[in-house]
């Protein structure tokens, strides 16, 4: 794979299976409040 | 869904649907914009005759690429099907509980921003304080309402937040002592103009609030523009030493520097360069939401300014984190590898269901965005939400909720936006608010290749 380097993600199709737990933090409890931005949340689900 | 573009130097790849990031070099990137519609020869003819140039990429460096291509769409990190909108419309529909809730314990404030979009704290409505009972039946409704949810999370919002410190105080005690029987863990934010910041308020913020949100729009001189008191003076000198003792004290724990800029300062990042210097290290700058024939209004015009600042905002900070002097901004905080899940990619950020905002009087509005306007009161903290026809609207958005989006490779990011902008601009909450796409667009591509940057280190 010289061409192409993968950087390390979060595999969105298997937290279909491992995720919405909904313990996260909503997006505008933190610094938003005037938009959305759901991506740079943490995610809190220690059965992940 | 694949997106590709070049952004400082890098070639990069998102495949959405996985959440996968690629950082490939120049024959990767024609590869892979030709693969899906192209067979294994029409790629290796038209890499040849592109990189005639370039004797070193010959037909087998084509061939061993196209099958590195292949091999990652089999592993799914490349062309991953979308196969998440019914999970979209499942999820909410099934989610009946409350988490969060924006507490507006005061309807005033003691600046007078003409920018404000709660009209200077009133929400084009009167002046008003939360009692403490009233905020007491709040707490009871959010418990009541949480299910098995443990974190529960509660803004105290304004207007000024500060001058109803008292009754702050006291709801903040009452929810410590019922957090444990209910098996809950209470988080706090508090957001301020910092005006009556003093000793004895910091200390207390930094031991009881998990978050706070402290109002500072960078230079001098463009905070002093918009924020001033009621007798025109600007706060910055005022608030800024307050500010300084306040995240010195607060000993690792979160805060933002929250600024919003307008058409006035499109120079933005100069603003946040400031607060940085100033020695601040978690920031936040939003644009201004305003009718838009309001003079401070962002424009068409100003849109390409804005995209270059904030490609210039991503190179500083690179640079900055490399020289060891680095901080954080709000939108460019990803976390590829341990960041959120899908669910909470295409549900959005739960306004109207799982969040909401209360009224110094109790009411319920999908958010602190529709707080004054009567035709989204949904309920209140005694009877619960009976406007369910305005809550299914909200239950509705999501990721996949609007046309617009359908092939935006930006939708698991932004989740369909934020409903309020949605109304605002196009007068209904399953609207598309384009202008704010663009810019959560940018930095969206700005912020992934700041990751990209950092693991080619």
């Amino acid at each position: 794979m010289s061409r192409i380097k993968t950087i390390e993600t979060r595999d969105m199709k298997k937290s279909v299976a491992n995720g919405g737990c909904g313990e996260c933090q909503t997006s505008c409890q933190s610094a938003c409040k005037t938009s959305c931005g759901v991506a740079n949340q943490q995610c809190e689900n220690n059965n992940k | 869904m694949v997106h590709q573009y070049k952004l400082n130097g890098y070639n990069i790849v998102l495949d959405t649907c996985s959440g996968s990031v690629h950082a490939v070099d120049e024959v990767a990137y024609d590869i892979i914009a030709m693969y899906e519609n192209s067979d294994s020869e029409q790629i290796v003819t038209a890499m040849l005759e592109k990189y005639a140039d370039c004797p070193d990429i010959t037909r087998e460096e084509i061939l061993e690429c196209i099958d590195d291509v292949t091999a990652l769409k089999e592993q799914g990190k490349l062309f991953t099907k979308d196969e998440y909108e019914n999970l979209a419309f499942d999820y909410k529909n099934n989610s009946k509980v409350i988490k969060a809730m924006c507490l507006h314990i005061a309807h005033t404030c003691n600046l007078n921003c003409s920018y404000c979009f709660a009209s200077q704290g009133k929400y084009q409505g009167d002046r008003a304080l939360m009692s403490f009972e009233t905020g007491k039946q709040a707490f009871d409704f959010l418990i009541a309402n949480s299910g098995s949810r443990r974190n529960l999370e509660v803004d105290f919002f304004g207007g000024e937040p500060l001058m109803n410190f008292e009754v702050v105080k006291q709801l903040v005690g009452y929810a410590r002592s019922v957090e444990k029987e209910h098996n809950k863990n209470f988080r706090f934010t508090l957001t301020t103009n910092g005006v009556l910041l003093d000793d004895d308020i910091i200390e207390y913020l930094n031991k009881e609030m998990s978050n706070v949100v402290l109002s500072l729009d960078g230079r001098k001189e463009i905070h002093d523009h918009f924020r001033v008191d009621y007798h025109g003076n600007g706060s910055y000198d005022k608030i800024l030493p307050k500010f300084k003792e306040l995240v010195e004290k607060r000993e690792g724990k979160n805060y933002y520097m929250r600024g919003t800029f307008t058409h006035n300062n499109t120079d933005f990042t100069k603003d946040i360069f400031h607060m940085a210097d100033l020695g601040f290290k978690e920031l936040s700058m939003e644009p201004v939401v305003c009718p838009p024939d309001d003079p401070y209004a962002l424009t068409e015009e100003d849109l390409p300014v804005l995209f270059e600042q904030y490609e210039i905002l991503a190179r500083e900070m690179v640079r900055r984190k490399k020289a060891g002097d680095g901080f954080t901004f709000y939108h460019y905080m990803l976390d590829l590898a341990n960041g959120p899940c899908i669910y909470k990619r295409i549900t959005g950020c739960g306004s109207g269901t799982e969040y909401m905002a209360v009224t110094p009087w109790g009411d319920l509005y999908p958010c602190h965005q529709f707080v004054g306007d009567e035709k989204y009161l949904l309920g209140n903290i005694w009877d619960g939400v009976k406007n369910t026809e305005v809550q299914d609207e909200f239950r509705y958005c999501n990721a996949y909720a609007r046309s617009e989006c359908k092939d935006c490779w930006a939708k698991l990011y932004c989740s369909g936006g934020c409903a309020a902008n949605s109304y605002h601009a196009t007068g209904s909450v399953m609207g598309v608010y384009k202008y704010g796409c663009e810019l959560f667009k940018k930095r969206i591509e700005c912020a992934v290749m700041m990751k990209v940057a950092e693991a080619e280190e």
